[in-house]
């Protein structure tokens, strides 16, 4: 159980603490008092504008909750919408559940540090909501669950703080996304999150990032994995930001747990993208792999991956493959790290253009130079993820075929 | 129609290809044979367009259009449709997908790859980690999706083993519109009288010869188109005397 005043105080000495990696942010530019929004029912959800509600949609949200196991919606600060459909799954504004129930302190700042950084401490210090996303043990979700962390309010510092567990035996998919008003110049979005897998569980964390062109944003998680346990986390970022970095961390715990991360980055021009994946493989049988495809059509993105293989009989994989389809820069930085004999470990980075051979062949097949070139692109973009359900897997397809007509 | 008239192509700055006269006209097929490097796979890569075989003298008439300047794309259009011998993989497409886009119109993919035994393949990447029969199947599946009019096939049958060498023979002759089943209405002469499609096959070994009636057989040799008669009688004399015998003996007799 997490003490409230030791935390603050960890939190405020680091509230100055620049991040290891990344450009520094002054928090002084942007405001972090609350934005009261009004809860919206499911009818009133529905009567949201078209242009919010494309807004959610290209954040992978379905304001019609069709084929949804829960919803959580926070606009700026608030929570707009809350509610879940399946027996055995929870879905509680993470304030709530700090008020009411005594097991989410066990969990909470349990894997992240607040002294991290500035960004952690000041989530720590100053936390707007977020939501805690439980499946109890042996429930298994059909449909997944929607989580969106909307911004709207100018220059506002969005400081959440997010916990999925999934109790042993059990099986979660969760959809969630960031999206802001299509209006919005400034903001910084500071998130939190901390992943429970236990025993036997299993997650599948899908996020689609549809920012801003301004918009500032850091996120700090932290998964978990017990024994024979999986983590799915797919990372898909294909619209403008002005400044993105994290570097999630998984700890495969348990024997024969699996993390499998993987990310689709996009990176439009005067954007920065710092995005990676870290995972220690700490019992035999574990096994981690990290796929990234990474396009730059005149941003920066920096792909990163890290695996540290602890133990003999581990297996990990890391997969870097980037376009430059129109200046700007990729930087690939894979590190591989075996700390015993017996570890298997291998990487694979690549940068470069599409290959001239690949759009004559399909062009001798009748297509157009630009049709040949779009398809090959989104080809690459197009990775087999498996362990994905159906129904995710048509997500991330269709947020990538949404986004797909702004960038090609 | 196909017609080259003395074609000249330079790759990378050195001339490959000198003074090409070829025709073949609707419903023929011809076999074209030569040594490794003579220009084989460089005059069907010209014929399909790919910019970096120049032309630099020359002119390649297709249909009565002069494509010696168009684009590959345009070629495809009007109805030429290459099989490679080493196609590229294309990650992330799927090959029925792309069997799709080589179709104008809506076709059963799954029923054209029940035809060359491919179905089970079909949500592979294009060509990813596919054998050398299962390329072949891969390229002639497309060219069945395409429906081209003049078919160009570097090597169809290497690296396919004997069991599947029948089914690529056959498969090639109807695209070639080569198989002449019985027809009640229509005589077998008049069948063959009617074909439209043209075919230019590069082969080494000749095993191809046994499922596809053959009209000419031509020798590229040093770039040079050397010989042109009757595909048995040539691949007879290389096996006998070698290339530069073969190509010697033709000269002299013409």
């Amino acid at each position: 159980m997490y003490d409230k005043d030791s935390l603050r105080e960890k939190a405020a000495k680091a509230a100055h603490k620049k991040a290891a990696i990344g450009p520094d942010i002054d928090l002084d530019e942007f405001q972090r008092s609350p934005v009261e929004h009004e809860y919206l029912d499911d009818e009133r959800l529905l009567k949201i504008s078209e242009e919010e509600k494309r807004q959610f949609l290209m954040a992978g949200v379905d304001v019609s909750k069709k084929e949804r196991m829960g919803t959580y919606l926070q606009m700026d600060t608030s929570v707009v919408h809350c509610d879940t459909k399946q027996e055995g799954i929870e879905v509680i504004p993470i304030k709530t559940a700090l008020e009411k129930y005594d097991w989410v302190q066990d969990y909470y700042w349990k894997l992240a540090s607040a002294d991290q950084d500035k960004y952690t401490a000041s989530a720590a210090l100053d936390l707007h909501n977020g939501y805690v996303i439980r499946a109890l043990p042996g429930v298994k979700t059909v449909y997944p669950i929607q989580a969106c962390l909307y911004i709207g309010k100018e220059g506002l510092q969005q400081n959440v703080h997010n916990i999925i567990i999934a109790e042993e035996d059990s099986e979660l998919h969760i959809i969630t996304g960031c999206s802001t008003s299509p209006h919005l110049k400034k903001g910084i979005h500071v998130g939190i999150s901390e992943f429970f897998i236990k025993k036997n569980a299993k997650i599948s964390f899908t996020m689609i990032h549809n920012w801003a062109e301004d918009m500032m944003v850091r996120p700090r998680s932290v998964a978990q994995v017990e024994e024979n346990g999986l983590f799915l986390n797919n990372y898909i970022c294909m619209k403008p930001v002005r400044s993105l970095q994290m570097y999630p961390t998984t700890h495969l715990v348990g024997d024969n747990a699996v993390a499998r991360l993987y990310s689709i980055i996009v990176g439009s021009p005067e954007s920065e993208y710092d995005v990676g994946g870290r995972v220690f493989l700490k019992k035999p049988g574990n096994k981690a792999e990290i796929v990234a495809r990474t396009i730059s059509n005149g941003g920066r993105i920096i792909s990163r991956g890290h695996l540290i293989g602890e133990v003999p009989d581990i297996k990990a994989h890391l997969e870097c493959k980037g376009l430059i389809l129109k200046g700007g820069l990729i930087y690939a930085v894979p590190e591989l790290e075996g700390h015993a004999d017996g570890v298997e470990m291998s990487h694979e980075a690549a940068v470069g253009k599409i290959a001239q051979e690949e759009i004559f062949y399909l062009m001798s097949r009748g297509m157009d130079e630009e049709e040949a070139t779009s398809t090959i692109v989104r080809g690459f973009l197009n990775v087999d993820i498996p362990g994905l359900p159906p129904q995710l897997k048509a997500e991330v397809d269709k947020a990538i075929e949404l986004s797909d007509k702004d960038v090609m | 129609m196909l017609l080259i008239e003395d074609l000249q192509v330079e790759l990378a700055g050195n001339i490959i290809l000198k003074h090409i006269d070829l025709e073949i006209k609707p419903g023929e097929t011809h076999v074209l044979f030569g040594p490794n490097g003579s220009g084989k796979t460089s005059l069907l890569m010209t014929i399909m367009g790919y910019p970096q075989y120049r032309i630099t003298n020359g002119r390649i008439v297709f249909k009565g259009v002069d494509i010696t300047e168009k684009p590959i794309n345009e070629r495809a259009r009007l109805g030429v449709g290459m099989s490679y011998q080493r196609p590229p993989t294309i990650n992330g497409l799927k090959t029925r997908q792309m069997v799709q886009f080589c179709s104008s119109r809506e076709i059963d993919v799954d029923e054209l790859a029940r035809r060359v035994n491919f179905n089970n393949l079909l949500d592979r990447d294009v060509n990813s980690g596919f054998s050398g029969g299962e390329i072949k199947r891969s390229e002639l599946l497309q060219l069945m999706a395409q429906d081209a009019d003049l078919l160009l096939f570097d090597e169809p049958e290497s690296g396919v083993d004997m069991e599947n060498i029948s089914l690529v023979g056959n498969t090639i002759a109807t695209l070639l519109q080569k198989d002449c089943e019985a027809i009640q209405n229509k005589s077998r002469l008049q069948q063959k009288r009617e074909r439209t499609k043209m075919g230019l096959i590069i082969t080494h070994t000749g095993y191809i010869l046994d499922y596809i009636p053959v009209d000419k057989g031509q020798v590229l040799y040093e770039g040079v188109l050397s010989c042109s008669t009757n595909p048995r009688e040539i691949l007879q004399c290389i096996s006998d005397f070698g290339y530069e015998e073969c190509v010697r003996c033709t000269i002299k007799t013409h």
